[in-house]
């Protein structure tokens, strides 16, 4: 499942574009791969976190994953109801379960954000680099 | 060649918690008329510190208390009892010699205030530890207080840290491989780095074009095990270090994993700065709830002044002195000498064993690993075809196509009598299975985990709900983890409603 209206990194984050800001979490696949999410720690709201910087983690009973920023920009709102709903995230990763909304800081970003085929082949061949 | 027959059910007996049991009134005293004059209580004790009753205190009778304990250490798998194939942790048997002489007098009933001349003999084991652990290690000194292989390593990073600082600068990052144990990535942000991930090649170790991208003047050092985790030794460390030490970067080795190479390679001459050791890994200590761990952290002299104070130098005369007079020294990581039950233990099984006997240690340990990993090859996948020493990394790739993961496998395990493996680590590989058997097994037992790993794969193909659903003879089968973990219950409470009595 990876919707088309969205933007995708090979970290499996999926971005939403709204304008100037952008809405993130992540994808159907990570949190298939993850397994049940216990634990979702996000950044608060204000800080500016560089493109590919950690901004937060989650745990599942496998293991911690970072997560990492797919774009540069100022953190406007988190998703809170995460940290006592850890479960959204293995119910509704692209829904319920979006993590924050930022404003886009530098928007020649957006050229290395994948598309939702590229995705989709990113994650048929097994979705890592390596 | 004879199989013993696997215990085929676990204990089944279930015991309630101690709160539950019992009979107000029911008790397993019986005291005897006292010769002295007898006291009032509130003649020795002011009333206001007195209570009449503790509230749920259980009373229960000799037999039920012998019962309850007997049962619940039933319920428990020990190295005592079978294989524990917990890759990377090398779970292996401690003799009981050791207790023997950590129970001796002069070493158990030690106070920590006794003054210096009263604790020569003591002294004398922590020093004669230290020595052995640098002479196996290639290092030239060793702290002994950290209490764990996390805590050695936190303590190496803080002086790793204490080096660049008495040098101008701290610097800011710490690179650590995508294979390492997570208590790397840990330790190294505890010391107030940056973890920077390096990439594993396709042979499993680490990438020195990956390396170099990442090295920068802000790198103050690198975190390497070795033999790594996926048990498959750097051969490029020597290289690896020379790039370090061309940065001014330290290399600090993750030395859970010496158990593959005493006497066989010394760290300190492929070119380590600053490593830990778990003695309750290689030196045959017990772990965890068998004992406080211990985590020595090995040093070259260019690191000594920053070790934990105090040290224990030897004066002329051959006595013992504890050294606190350590200027730059990062302080004190433990309270007082660190584990010293597990000193004693540690130095025993290093004489007992001598040079040519760790060696072989050493030695066994990777043939039965080898052994493991030639009679699972083919039924398991090989994640990684590099030789391997002291344990094998396969993963659930096979099984996997029959909707069977390595959760299931390790459940399935403990049907056929074994403690199941470590699994899902190392994150490098999807569905690790991680086997270390250590150098304590026989062959027989070996044999007997071999099969039933084959009867598994076996049981993948031909019934794989039987697999799914494992374990089918535990008391408890599978638990909830992840609500366990979302929303943990840490206090037993009384059942409500009406008191039982
Ligand atoms: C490779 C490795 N490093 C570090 C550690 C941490 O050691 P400890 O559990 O004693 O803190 C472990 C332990 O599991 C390990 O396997």
């Amino acid at each position: 499942m990876i919707p088309d209206d969205l933007r995708y990194t090979k970290e499996h984050e999926w971005v939403r574009i709204d304008g100037d800001q952008a809405t993130i979490g992540i994808t159907e696949f990570a949190q298939d791969e993850l397994g049940d999410v216990v634990f979702v720690e996000l950044p608060p709201a204000g800080s500016r976190i560089d493109a590919n910087a950690v901004f937060g983690t989650v745990e599942s009973v496998k293991a911690v994953s970072d997560l990492f920023m797919p774009l540069t920009g100022e953190v406007l709102e988190v998703n809170t109801a995460l940290v006592d709903a850890p479960e959204r995230v293995n119910e509704d990763p692209y829904g319920d379960a979006w993590m924050i909304r930022i404003r886009i800081g530098d928007v020649s970003e957006l050229d290395a954000l994948l598309s939702s085929e590229d995705y989709g082949r990113f994650i048929a061949a097994g979705g890592s680099e390596s | 060649m004879t199989r013993r027959d696997r215990v085929a059910r676990h204990a089944s007996l279930n015991e309630r918690l101690v709160f539950e049991k019992g009979s107000p009134g029911r008790r397993g005293s019986d005291l005897s008329a006292a010769d002295f004059p007898r006291r009032e209580l509130s003649e020795l004790i002011d009333d206001e510190l007195v209570r009449d009753s503790i509230d749920g205190m259980p009373s229960l009778a000799e037999s039920e208390v012998v019962r309850h304990f007997t049962r619940l250490s039933d319920w428990n798998y020990h190295v005592d009892l079978g294989l524990y194939p917990l890759g990377s942790c090398t779970m292996k048997y401690n003799p009981k010699v050791n207790e023997k002489i950590a129970r001796m007098d002069g070493f158990a009933d030690l106070h920590p205030y006794l003054p210096e001349s009263l604790v020569q003999g003591a002294l004398e084991v922590q020093k004669r530890l230290e020595e052995c652990l640098a002479e196996i290690t290639g290092m030239d000194r060793v702290t002994l207080q950290p209490a764990a292989g996390a805590h050695g390593e936190l303590t190496g990073l803080m002086m790793v840290r204490a080096y660049h600082e008495s040098r101008g600068r701290g610097r800011r990052s710490i690179l650590v491989p995508d294979s390492a144990h997570g208590t790397n990535p840990a330790s190294a942000r505890i010391a107030g780095y940056e973890a920077v991930h390096v990439p594993s090649n396709a042979k499993g170790t680490l990438d020195l074009d990956a390396l170099d991208r990442l090295t920068n003047p802000d790198v103050a050092g690198i975190m390497v095990t070795n033999p790594n985790t996926l048990g498959i030794f750097e051969g490029e460390i020597a290289r690896i270090a020379e790039r370090m030490h061309a940065i001014g970067a330290l290399v600090y080795m993750d030395g859970a994993n010496m158990n593959a190479m005493m006497g066989v390679a010394r760290p300190g001459d492929f070119g380590v700065d600053v490593l830990h050791l778990n003695l309750h890994k290689t030196f045959s200590t017990p772990h965890g709830g068998g004992g406080p761990g211990a985590g020595p952290v090995a040093v070259k002299d260019a690191l000594a002044p920053f070790l934990p104070a105090p040290l224990i130098e030897r004066d002329g005369d051959g006595r013992c002195r504890l050294d606190d007079e350590r200027p730059e020294s990062i302080g004190r990581v433990k309270a007082f000498h660190g584990q010293f039950g597990m000193h004693s233990r540690a130095l025993a099984y290093i004489l007992a064993c001598g040079p040519n006997g760790l060696r072989e240690a050493s030695e066994t340990a990777v043939l039965n690993a080898a052994y493991v990993r030639s009679k699972l090859e083919g039924a398991y996948h090989l994640a990684y075809g590099a030789p391997t020493l002291h344990e094998v990394v396969f993963s659930d790739r096979f099984q996997a196509a029959h909707g069977v993961h390595v959760m299931d496998i390790a459940k399935r395990l403990i049907d056929y009598g074994f403690h199941p493996p470590t699994i899902a680590f190392p994150l490098v590989v999807r569905g690790a299975i991680m086997i270390e058997p250590t150098e304590t097994e026989s062959r027989e037992e070996l044999d007997a985990f071999i099969d039933a790993m084959l009867k598994i794969a076996r049981e993948c193909e031909t019934d794989p709900d039987r697999v799914r659903s494992a374990p089918h003879t535990t008391r408890v089968g599978r638990v909830d983890e992840a609500e366990a973990a979302r929303k943990p219950v840490l206090r037993w409470r009384p059942p409500a409603g009406p008191a039982a009595n």
